[in-house]
């Protein structure tokens, strides 16, 4: 038995590089994201999951495969920022979800990729959309603090989940303020109480003593967020709410503090690029939806990113597990209301991976980067063009799903073979 | 444009005397029938239309891409709009005296869109407990109850429509309920009253929903329906119902009418409602997901004598568009919604096109406050991914699922919903071609008055709600 042990362990720890081949990617139009700007003409090559050239003049060496975008454009794969990818498969069956926790005795300690399931039949409609990584969080539930979101690709493989205890996720809006006992003032007070815990672990909790809003185990996994290590992701929307934020934030170094929502961020753009605090902005919200969001327009991601906030587009107004995969309508709809169409594919690619600490590795088209890539058949912010093939960590995938499957049974009515003999 | 059969024809209702007079009074003036002052008949618009159309100027839109809302589509084409109606659509138009001439070139004109699906004012921005008015859930047949009693003129939302261009919508009920109330149709105008809205002459509907969320609203409080077989005989059980009330009346009127001693009976809202549907007067919208459900609706449509004008959300219409075809029962769908629940589980992105290319009549629809600011969009996905998959429609007949195929549906087609001499003129200006993400709706015109300008705050409207808010006057 131990002979085998280390061949196999190797094979677990290399699945994906040993069977990866070189690709071109050739002929189209390409969206680096790096110095190389937009190159008219290029090449992309991949050899061993990794990008290992990038450029107008790319040699392709012998036994490559090609893949030829046929003219059409040639991205970073998409990195949606905010999901629940893989968490639901039917939202209304609670079966079938892991996205919150409401009756669980932790919090901050509940790690959302261990709901992750890659075999999710959303995660291949998502990728066949040009999405390949995202960041999924843990829905809130009876406490501010839902718990650890992490990082995945959507690659359906079982090694899908990349990186976890990303960011912790809190709900300081009035949706907060109601689970913490009914104001702002009782949030705010239990993150405080929340900081003391983890800043007092272990010690305060010698002798079976509880924390003032924390248990032992949730203490600890706050741990990284009072250091500074791993952002705290509050789910804030009214500029009121914003700036008490940016307060805690100065008032707590070295954490680091990302804004999910941010409806009214706009209002308060100059003082949030000042604290260097990222917005997970859902370019489409406009409508006074809450009294927390009377201010929200279609202007508000234009003006962020004129004030020099980091700005990543979620998809928040269509859902962040079915349609994750409408990312580029809304990043087009940002670039309508006057983003420019460079900043807004950043929003979409290499800002989130930035703003989780992963620039250097998703998100463009340069040398060591992953080799995720996207072929579209136009423009990729535009709503009617698709992918013709992506690839991720240098492999391509398959470009089907449930719903082709579905598509293909039924796109035919008149055909004389019974529907459930139609694969 | 003409209706189809199972439309009514409005006029003839009106001229029947059916339009207004209670027992022994004819003070409308409606009661044709000289004879009949004595015979009981309850309004049937107690609540009329008070709209009344802006100052139409004379306007030329001139040069653009016309996609006329019925499947053509004219390249440098002219549309006139004269005293509130299209007067002429085509090339080389001249331009009357007077008239602002519009220069569209590089630009696109279409007819208002017009959503089949909406909520606006019944449950408005903000979302708050007190204007959570859009199901009555308290029982689940409520066919007495009508959504214009819900709807709040004053929800923003109204004017986000606009600047997507939305010109006509329809208010429905919620889906708690098998019989969810009566929709409403409305311009999108600025306005203090929802009488003010009104489409005039527009038909009523009757909100039907199939499925899950009738008997998970019930189920969960222990009462029926709580199956979808709980859900057919709640339906069924109306429909006996309001057979014999219809009986009742037609007896009733009958023997009335022939001078007999004959006592009206007792008035029902909720029968009354229905009773609409068994006389074609009142068209039915269905909220219902899946191809099975479809097909058993459509038999106890035929069990009861109505027509089901329209399936919503209709996620499994593409099984089953020969069934929709041959039962004259449209389709209203999203572009690329689903998960949500088991009967959203097969929903494609093909569904619009897919259905519509197999012959049903087919339409886009948002029921939503997001969606409907984007219906172009909405189609613009749809219609890509049915060519992906090797579907042949043009850019003019898809404009049909944004205009006169809803049109249709809410039996308006011949007031509005395509660019046609002697229709409204609800017409939109786009920044370019519709089908692109980058387009915006530059100029909206309702009833030929300008009602909207994308560079011209003033011809932006701004509800009384954000008036001295933070966001007033934001896009």
């Amino acid at each position: 038995m131990k002979a085998i042990l280390p061949a196999l362990a190797l094979a677990l720890a290399s699945t994906a590089p040993s069977l990866a081949q070189t690709y071109a990617v050739t002929n189209g139009r390409v969206v680096t994201n790096s110095a190389q700007g937009i190159i008219a003409d290029g090449t992309v090559l991949i050899r061993d999951g990794s990008i290992v050239a990038v450029g107008a003049d790319v040699t392709i060496p012998d036994g490559t495969e090609v893949i030829d975008a046929d003219g059409g454009w040639i991205t970073p794969g998409l990195f949606a920022p905010f999901t629940q990818i893989g968490l639901i498969e039917v939202a209304l069956e609670g079966s079938t979800t892991d996205a919150g926790a409401n009756d669980s005795p932790y919090s901050v300690a509940l790690d959302v990729t261990d709901g992750f399931n890659p075999a999710g039949t959303h995660i291949a409609s998502t990728r066949m959309r040009g999405v390949t990584r995202a960041a999924i969080y843990p829905s809130t539930g009876h406490n501010i603090f839902a718990g650890q979101g992490g990082l995945v690709n959507t690659s359906g493989e079982s090694d899908s989940v990349f990186e976890n205890g990303s960011f912790v996720y809190a709900d300081l809006s009035q949706s907060g303020a109601s689970t913490a006992g009914g104001s702002r003032p009782a949030a705010w007070a239990y993150l405080e109480a929340a900081f003391n815990d983890a800043r007092g672990y272990p010690g305060r909790f010698s002798a079976d003593h509880e924390g003032d809003a924390l248990n032992r185990f949730d203490a600890q996994a706050f741990l990284p967020v009072v250091r500074g290590r791993v952002p705290l992701v509050l789910n804030i929307d009214r500029a009121a709410d914003l700036r008490r934020a940016i307060r805690f934030q100065a008032e707590n170094t070295p954490v680091q503090i990302m804004i999910e929502g941010g409806a009214e961020a706009w209002l308060v753009a100059d003082e949030l690029a000042a604290a260097g605090i990222p917005i997970l902005l859902d370019p489409l919200r406009n409508l006074p939806a809450s009294f927390d969001e009377i201010a929200a327009t279609l202007d508000g991601a234009q003006r962020l990113h004129a004030a020099g906030v980091t700005v990543a587009y979620t998809t928040l107004t269509s859902d962040g597990y079915y349609n994750a995969r409408l990312i580029t309508q809304h990043a087009g709809n940002a670039v309508a209301n006057g983003v420019a169409w460079d900043q807004a594919f950043r929003s979409i690619t290499l800002t989130p991976a930035q703003i989780y600490g992963v620039g250097d590795r998703y998100g463009a088209l340069a040398n060591g980067y992953a080799g995720d890539v996207v072929v579209w058949d136009g423009d990729p912010l535009e709503v009617m063009s698709s992918p013709t093939a992506v690839l991720i960590d240098g492999e391509m995938t398959e470009m089907d799903s449930r719903q082709t499957r579905l598509l293909n049974r039924y796109i035919n009515i008149t055909d004389e073979t019974p529907f459930a003999y139609r694969r | 444009m003409t209706r189809k059969a199972w439309m009514p024809a409005l006029a003839a209702t009106a001229a029947m005397g059916l339009a207004a007079c209670s027992a022994g009074t004819d003070s409308d003036g409606s009661g044709s029938a000289a004879s009949d002052s004595d015979v009981v008949r309850h309004s049937l618009d107690p609540f009329p239309s008070t709209y009344t159309a802006r100052e139409s100027g004379t306007t030329l839109i001139r040069g653009g891409t016309v996609l006329d809302g019925i499947g053509g589509e004219i390249e440098n084409g002219d549309v006139l709009i004269e005293n509130g109606r299209i007067s002429a659509v085509g090339t080389g138009l001249e331009a009357p005296d007077g008239a602002t001439v519009i220069d569209a070139t590089g630009r696109y004109v279409t007819p208002g869109v017009v959503d089949i699906h909406s909520h606006l004012g019944a449950y408005p921005s903000p979302s708050v407990s007190a204007h959570s008015d859009g199901n009555e859930a308290t029982q689940p047949v409520t066919a007495e109850v009508w959504v214009e009693h819900s709807v709040w003129p004053q929800d923003p939302g109204f004017e986000a429509a606009l600047a997507g261009g939305v010109t006509t919508l329809h208010i429905l009920p919620g889906s708690a309920n098998l019989f969810g109330g009566r929709g409403v149709t409305l311009r999108n105008i600025s306005a203090r009253t929802v009488q003010e809205m009104k489409f005039p002459d527009a038909p009523y509907t009757l909100k039907m929903a199939c499925g899950e969320n009738p008997s998970r609203v019930y189920g969960n409080r222990g009462q029926s329906p709580a199956t979808d077989m709980g859900n057919m005989a709640g339906y069924r059980a109306a429909w006996i119902r309001a057979s014999d009330y219809r009986d009742s009346w037609h007896d009733y009127w009958e023997a009335a009418e022939n001078g007999e001693d004959a006592t009206a009976p007792t008035r029902d809202l909720e029968l009354e409602t229905l009773m609409g549907v068994l006389d074609g007067e009142i068209l039915i919208q269905m909220h219902c997901y899946r191809a099975d459900q479809m097909a058993q609706v459509i038999d106890m449509s035929e069990e009861f004598g109505y027509q089901v004008t329209t399936f919503h959300h209709a996620v499994e219409a593409y099984k089953i568009p020969d069934l929709l075809a041959e039962n004259g029962a449209c389709a209203a769908v999203w572009a690329d919604w689903g998960g949500f629940k088991m009967e959203a589980y097969d929903a494609i992105r093909e569904n619009l096109a897919l259905t519509h290319a197999n012959g049903a009549c087919a339409m886009i629809h948002s029921d939503s406050d997001m969606g409907i600011q984007r219906l172009n969009q909405e189609v613009a996905k749809a219609l890509g991914d049915g060519r992906r998959a090797g579907l042949e429609i043009s850019d003019g007949e898809a404009w049909a699922w944004l205009s006169s195929n809803p049109a249709q549906a809410l039996g308006i087609a011949d007031e509005t919903g395509s660019l046609q001499t002697g229709l409204r003129a609800d017409v939109v200006l786009w920044s370019g071609n519709p089908y692109s993400t980058y387009t915006r709706a530059d100029q909206v015109w309702i009833d030929g008055a300008l009602s909207f300008d994308r560079r011209d705050e003033d011809q932006q409207p701004v509800r009384d709600f954000m008036l001295g808010q933070p966001g007033e006057g934001e896009q």
